[in-house]
């Protein structure tokens, strides 16, 4: 079985984000960028299979500028096979993103595809999902434990109310969710033959998908700074504040 | 050969992000502990970290001497100890084979040295033979095919994990000094080879240091590294290599203690405000700031120099002595920035002013540093050289 991964170049999860000074967007100059770590999490999901036979080729796929092939390697240097830059300076709206990415699943024929159940830049949490409904495949999203039973693919999904289990007939689309794995690090000899590894150039349009975007941003803004606290000796002293901010 | 831009970045970032959520987390158990956790060794060893200096063809990284460099600033900034765990491999217990190895040699031990499944210690230093190296008193007396050792070393690091040891002894008694050595390695399993006790030390708690002791041990003659008599050669040629690294390594330090100390000053309030805008502290920071950047520039000039086959005997050492001495400067300045904190004992600041001691002391001491770059100068000025 093939699988194919989707790898998104995000801000680096270490840096804390400012947002630029006409509340357009985040402020992206200069800034350490990095795989996004659900994309990661898939990465690491994708090669465990490999390394178990039960996935015989992993294809990385991003859908953004040029620096986005770094991202790619760093997915061949973790134990990706080949990779696809889709290359385009322009935002690219999830469901543009999910139209390009069901493109590639009818070229490529993988039986399965695993994403990341959201990217930290924007937190939209629709790509896995509108891929899914496209491709009219069965969906595991939110997944915390993926085993694969012959042609069926268990997964255990984080919902609100717990964990439920669904088994899903390949093809099929899984998002990770946070504890699905622990995503290794690339050793530096794989970093070093990454670099050996094909990746492949494509456009948009190569694929036919109008990535105009269907959404405007109307503000970005910080979030309002926390004010500080106050101490207060007992409940007495809790609720008589309470009752002063009018807050009971 | 050299890598390329976004390769480098990509493993230099590897390195940072295992420093940082692997190590920097851990230094404190291990400093307590004085001992390694064996998934952090596991971890290094599929790193590749144990490889970075031996050439792909022996299964290793073959990194350039600039581009180790630039992994052993960002290892430093982390407790010296974790980096102590690959450190002979990559430098002096590995580097003899390197530089003057045969193919036979090379091809039996620095594939397992490059993955950590062989450990390796050099040994040098002897209780009578410190930074007079060329004085080294244990003996290799020929046997037919063997070579029989008899002596002890001294202060020998990772000699309690090691597998394989270079050692420096005599093979001409009629030879004092120098000229009478020659360079061996020896297998930890050869019987009347001893490993003493990890002696206690001052810092770097979870790396070791051991006497080893040779009581009639016997050493194939293909294990001679070199000819008879090159063993100071090879000897010296390793710790100039060697100095290059430590040199990184005390600027990643110094790098780490800079991070420490703008952190507790932007933080700490004395007189109303945080103590980064009093500008007696503000100049301890400025000072030491100026210096790691002067040593990070020194390193990277020695590296590329290294790299490009110059000699570097000269540079070598004075890079050695500035760094070294440099960082000790770091370190009592982040004390001081800290105030009574920094004397405390759970204080990151308070174990790197002790971890960092030793950097003037090993791979020869600042004066032998001074001596050298004297002795060069003179050398240069007498061959009417420009110095
Ligand atoms: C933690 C640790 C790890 C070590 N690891 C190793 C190792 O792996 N392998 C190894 O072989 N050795 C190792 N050593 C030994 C180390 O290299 C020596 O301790 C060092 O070279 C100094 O030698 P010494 O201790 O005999 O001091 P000495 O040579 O006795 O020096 C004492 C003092 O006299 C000064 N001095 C000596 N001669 C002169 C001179 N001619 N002019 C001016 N000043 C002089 C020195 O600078 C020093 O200040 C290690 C030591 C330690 C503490």
């Amino acid at each position: 079985m093939k699988v194919l991964v989707p790898v998104k170049r995000v801000i680096d999860y270490n840096v804390r984000p400012r947002v630029k000074a006409d509340q357009t967007g985040v402020d992206l100059a200069n800034v350490k960028m990095a795989m996004n770590p659900f994309c990661e999490i898939a990465v690491e999901e994708a090669v465990r299979m490999k390394e178990k036979g039960i996935v015989e080729e992993i294809i990385l796929v991003s859908i953004g500028p040029q620096q986005a092939q770094e991202t790619i390697r760093v997915g061949l240097a973790m134990g990706g096979d080949r990779g696809i830059l889709v290359k385009t300076d322009d935002t690219v709206e999830p469901l543009a993103v999910a139209k390009i990415l069901k493109a590639i699943v009818e070229a490529e024929g993988p039986g399965l595809v695993i994403t990341g159940k959201q990217a930290i830049d924007d937190d939209a949490n629709q790509t896995g999902q509108m891929l899914a409904a496209l491709l009219d495949w069965p969906q595991g999203a939110f997944a915390s434990a993926v085993e694969k039973d012959g042609d069926t693919l268990k997964v255990t999904r984080e919902v609100d109310g717990g964990l439920q289990t669904v088994a899903l007939q390949t093809p099929a689309v899984v998002t990770t969710d946070l504890r699905l794995n622990e995503p290794r690090f690339a050793s530096l000899p794989n970093i070093m033959k990454a670099k050996k590894k094909p990746i492949e150039e494509k456009t948009p349009a190569d694929y036919g998908v109008d990535t105009a975007n269907r959404l405007s941003v109307v503000k970005v803004t910080e979030p309002p700074k926390r004010e500080a606290g106050e101490k207060v000796e007992d409940v007495d002293a809790l609720i008589a504040k309470l009752k002063a901010a009018g807050a009971i | 050969m050299a890598l390329d831009l976004d390769t480098r970045a990509q493993l230099i970032d590897t390195v940072r992000r295992f420093v940082e959520d692997v190590c920097i987390p851990l230094e404190e158990t291990v400093s307590q502990t004085n001992s390694m956790p064996d998934d952090v060794v596991a971890q290094m060893k599929e790193l590749g970290l144990f490889g970075i200096s031996i050439s792909e063809d022996y299964g290793g990284l073959g990194l350039t001497m600039e581009e180790e460099a630039l992994v052993v600033f960002e290892l430093g900034r982390t407790s010296p100890a974790f980096r102590s765990t690959f450190g002979t491999n990559v430098g002096i217990g590995s580097q003899a084979l390197v530089m003057f190895g045969n193919e036979d040699q090379k091809t039996e031990w620095l594939p397992k040295i490059a993955t950590g499944e062989v450990v390796t210690s050099f040994a040098l230093t002897e209780p009578e033979a410190g930074s007079d190296a060329g004085s080294v008193r244990t003996k290799a007396v020929r046997d037919g095919n063997h070579y029989v050792l008899t002596g002890a070393k001294r202060y020998i690091t990772n000699a309690d994990k090691a597998d394989l040891f270079t050692v420096m002894a005599r093979t001409d008694p009629d030879t004092p000094g120098p000229k009478g050595l020659s360079a061996f390695i020896v297998e930890r399993n050869s019987e009347g080879l001893s490993v003493g006790k990890p002696e206690k030390k001052m810092g770097q708690q979870g790396a070791n240091v051991c006497d080893v002791n040779f009581d009639g041990v016997r050493v194939p003659i293909t294990n001679r590294i070199g000819e008879e008599g090159e063993g100071f050669k090879v000897a010296m040629s390793v710790l100039d290599r060697g100095r290059f690294h430590i040199s990184a390594l005390s600027c990643g330090i110094a790098q780490r203690l800079i991070e420490e100390m703008v952190s507790y000053a932007s933080e700490r309030k004395q007189f109303g405000k945080p103590i980064i805008e009093h500008q007696l502290v503000t100049a301890l920071i400025a000072d030491s700031y100026a210096e790691a950047h002067a040593g990070r520039a020194m390193v990277m000039d020695g590296a590329q120099r290294f790299d490009r086959h110059e000699g570097v005997t000269l540079l070598a050492a004075a890079t050695k002595m500035f760094c070294t001495e440099m960082v000790g400067r770091v370190a009592d300045r982040a004390v001081q920035v800290h105030g009574g904190a920094g004397y405390i004992a759970d204080c990151a600041v308070e174990r790197f002013y002790r971890d960092v001691r030793i950097l003037r002391l090993y791979e020869g001491t600042t004066q032998i540093q001074q001596m050298i770059v004297g002795r060069e100068l003179h050398r240069k000025a007498k061959a009417g050289e420009p110095v």
